[in-house]
């Protein structure tokens, strides 16, 4: 019988064999195994054009074997509409962090689900910029502690946190809006089955489709890795409820 | 036919059938017919909510394999600046118009060229280059933004015509370039792997400081041939000038004029007319200096030229310079008196103040 | 019965899996130390393994999965 390591790590083929840059325990590693997981199981890998941001994921062009861009600071999703426009039958996804959907590139997150852009987003709220060490982010909660909110986010003077599935429900063209989490096996099933989702519908051509996938950074919440799901269980889950915000399809068939 | 329409019709002609779009006065009439035209020949208008916005959208287009066109005007400009120096970091081709009106600021609706200083050295963060191509009537504004395309692609940098709300909004016959046949192939386009070769990434991200320098040497190379073949330029009555009046787009128009009527006066007078700002025709500018005893930059603007014309010709002759700015527009008689000026051995370095500048009153 | 099988050049030692297995059957390995300098884990008592995949579904780096 062959010892335990022999046995191989099958990769998905839609990952290249870089190794993530995340941190140890980081949302984003098990958001894009998924994301390449689909791609494969659906046979994607040739007709996608994936959108990566400024962030965490900004070397996400160097994980994935299909083609790739590298988009401005909160731009993506214009760049993701300029790549569909031209290619309207392939599949087309952008993957953005709070900062960059929710803050520098509101305005476009919220024209491309206005115009019903036929893209999917995937898009990673964990409540802080993690690339740069750890700032306040658009969706940090009241009261939490980052870099440039030492004493905890004031609203009185930070404003509040932004629910970015409740607000892109809100516009006609959003045609799939679902939060999700991944603090446990069957909410990563959960999450990996509202990608798939997402994909769908674009290849349906309904529209707007956003998957937001409540994430930990233990790094910058200062936690351990199994502490920062705990944290963000006890925390994040709260202000951001899961579930499906907007459903062109489900809505038809009420 | 309107400068800026005849633009629009060459650009559909060039083969764009993607136009990323953001209203602002005085480019107006290029969004409007892309509007009208491209649905009906399988292209796309598409209105973005934001300057910003629309040169990124252009960038995934590009990116995406297309021919593929933004236009504004100077204030969208600024805020475009940000996905030129993306395109450029990316080697992504485009081609973008500036119908120049006054500045800074919000500054004026009307025509101006105060924009030069942006165009050839400051459209975005970075080490890097943009072609930029200056028409002086309508039927080269069709001829320039054909041409740009074609640019765009061979160098696979962005190519932009710098016009202003004279050249765009002024009628004049034009003969439009035939429709192009054959694309160039791009097999470095973000369009799918069709699981038949290795991904092709569009960045501009290098985190290795070497890597970096590498890549951007490596494109310096590239601007280096640019230089050397790509200077474009038109040379109006210089062989014998002593007088070399030296204007782009619209001022050279009305210093054409001022030439030939300084010539009927028998003053050697001749026009340099630079057609490509970048890269700047040096090398023909330097030659014709060997001969004329002195320049006269003519702009509509504060002299934004006058260093280059110095740099081409290595300071070996005194360089004037006439304007007007802010939507001002200089009158060939103008010109005119600053050339009797010339001639007369002063020197002339104004744009006029107070009142209409009516000459030697200075 | 299911194995597992890690590649510690991609595990990271985050212990996500270690969390998530419902046989507490992993561990951080205390004597092994990866290229990247991390415990990379490791299976204890594969005949306990009931090859349910939280291992692997909970793992960010591709680095942990559930063979056979």
């Amino acid at each position: 019988m062959a010892e335990t390591e022999e046995l191989k790590v099958v990769r998905p083929h839609a990952l290249t064999d870089v190794p993530f840059s995340y941190c140890p325990g980081c949302g984003h590693g098990i958001v894009s195994r998924a994301l390449a997981e689909l791609i494969d199981e659906m046979g994607l890998e040739g007709d996608t054009i994936g959108v990566c941001p400024v962030g965490c994921s900004v070397t996400m062009y160097d994980f994935f074997s299909c083609d790739m861009v590298e988009a401005a600071h909160g731009r993506a999703p214009a760049v993701a509409t300029g790549i569909k426009r031209v290619l309207p039958d392939k599949f087309v996804f952008s993957y953005q962090g709070d900062g960059d959907l929710a803050s520098i590139g509101m305005a476009e997150t919220v024209h491309a689900a206005t115009r019903g852009e036929n893209i999917t987003v995937i898009f990673i709220n964990n409540a802080i910029y993690g690339m740069t060490g750890g700032q306040m982010a658009p969706t940090s909660l009241p009261g939490q502690v980052t870099q440039t909110s030492p004493y905890g986010r004031d609203v009185k003077v930070a404003g509040y946190p932004i629910r970015v599935c409740e607000l892109v429900s809100q516009l006609d063209g959003t045609a799939f809006a679902q939060r999700v989490t991944v603090d446990t096996p069957a909410h990563v099933n959960q999450m990996k089955k509202a990608i798939k989702k997402g994909i769908e519908y674009q290849q349906q051509k309904l529209g707007y489709s956003i998957i937001e996938v409540l994430s930990p950074c233990s790094t910058n919440w200062g936690l351990d890795p199994v502490g920062a799901m705990k944290w963000l269980r006890e925390n994040m889950i709260p202000y951001y409820p899961l579930g499906v915000y907007k459903d062109v399809k489900a809505n038809k068939e009420a | 036919m309107k400068g800026n329409e005849a633009m629009a019709e060459s650009a559909i002609r060039a083969g764009c059938r993607f136009f990323f779009g953001y209203p602002i006065t005085p480019q107006t009439e290029v969004s409007a017919y892309m509007s009208k035209v491209m649905p009906k020949i399988g292209g796309l208008f598409l209105q973005a909510e934001s300057e910003v916005a629309a040169i990124n959208m252009v960038y995934g287009a590009s990116s995406a394999g297309a021919r593929v066109m933004t236009s504004s005007s100077s204030p969208g400009i600024s805020l475009k600046s940000e996905g030129v120096s993306y395109l450029c970091g990316s080697d992504l081709p485009a081609v973008f118009a500036n119908v120049e009106r006054g500045g800074p600021g919000l500054g004026s609706i009307q025509p101006s060229q105060s924009d030069y200083y942006q165009a050839t050295r400051g459209l975005g963060h970075g080490d890097f280059h943009v072609l930029v191509y200056a028409p002086s009537t309508v039927q080269e504004t069709a001829d320039l933004i054909y041409m740009a395309f074609d640019k765009a692609d061979e160098y696979r940098m962005p190519a932009m015509l710098l016009t202003d709300g004279m050249i765009g909004q002024m009628m004049e016959p034009v003969v439009l370039p035939d429709p192009i046949e054959k694309l160039p192939e791009k097999p470095w386009a973000t369009n799918g792997t069709g699981m038949k070769r290795v991904h092709n990434i569009s960045n501009s991200l290098y985190l290795d400081a070497q890597k970096l320098e590498d890549i951007v040497v490596n494109r310096e190379k590239r601007y280096d041939k640019i230089r050397a073949t790509e200077q474009k330029y038109e040379a109006y009555r210089t062989e014998d000038a002593e007088i070399v009046v030296v204007a782009f787009g619209a001022s050279a128009r009305i210093s054409r004029n001022a030439v030939d009527a300084a010539r009927e006066e028998g003053i050697k007078a001749g026009l340099f007319r630079p057609i490509s700002l970048w890269p700047f025709p040096n090398d023909a500018l330097l030659e014709i200096a060997k001969s004329a005893r002195t320049f006269l930059s003519v702009e509509m603007n504060m002299g934004q030229m006058v260093d280059d014309i110095r740099l081409a010709i290595h300071d070996t002759r005194d360089v004037n310079f006439f304007g007007h700015t802010g939507g001002v527009i200089p009158q060939s008689s103008e010109v005119l008196a600053c050339i009797q000026k010339l001639e007369a051995g002063e020197h002339v370095h104004m744009v006029p103040f107070h009142s209409r500048y009516t000459g030697g009153d200075q | 019965m299911s194995r597992i099988a890690v590649d510690s050049k991609y595990c990271k030692g985050c212990g996500l899996c270690v969390d998530a297995c419902p046989k507490d059957i992993l561990i951080l390995d205390p004597d092994t130390i990866s290229p990247k300098g991390y415990h990379p884990v490791k299976c204890i008592d594969e005949s306990q393994c009931i090859g349910c995949k939280s291992c692997q579904t909970m793992c960010p780096d591709v680095a942990i999965q559930v063979v056979g």
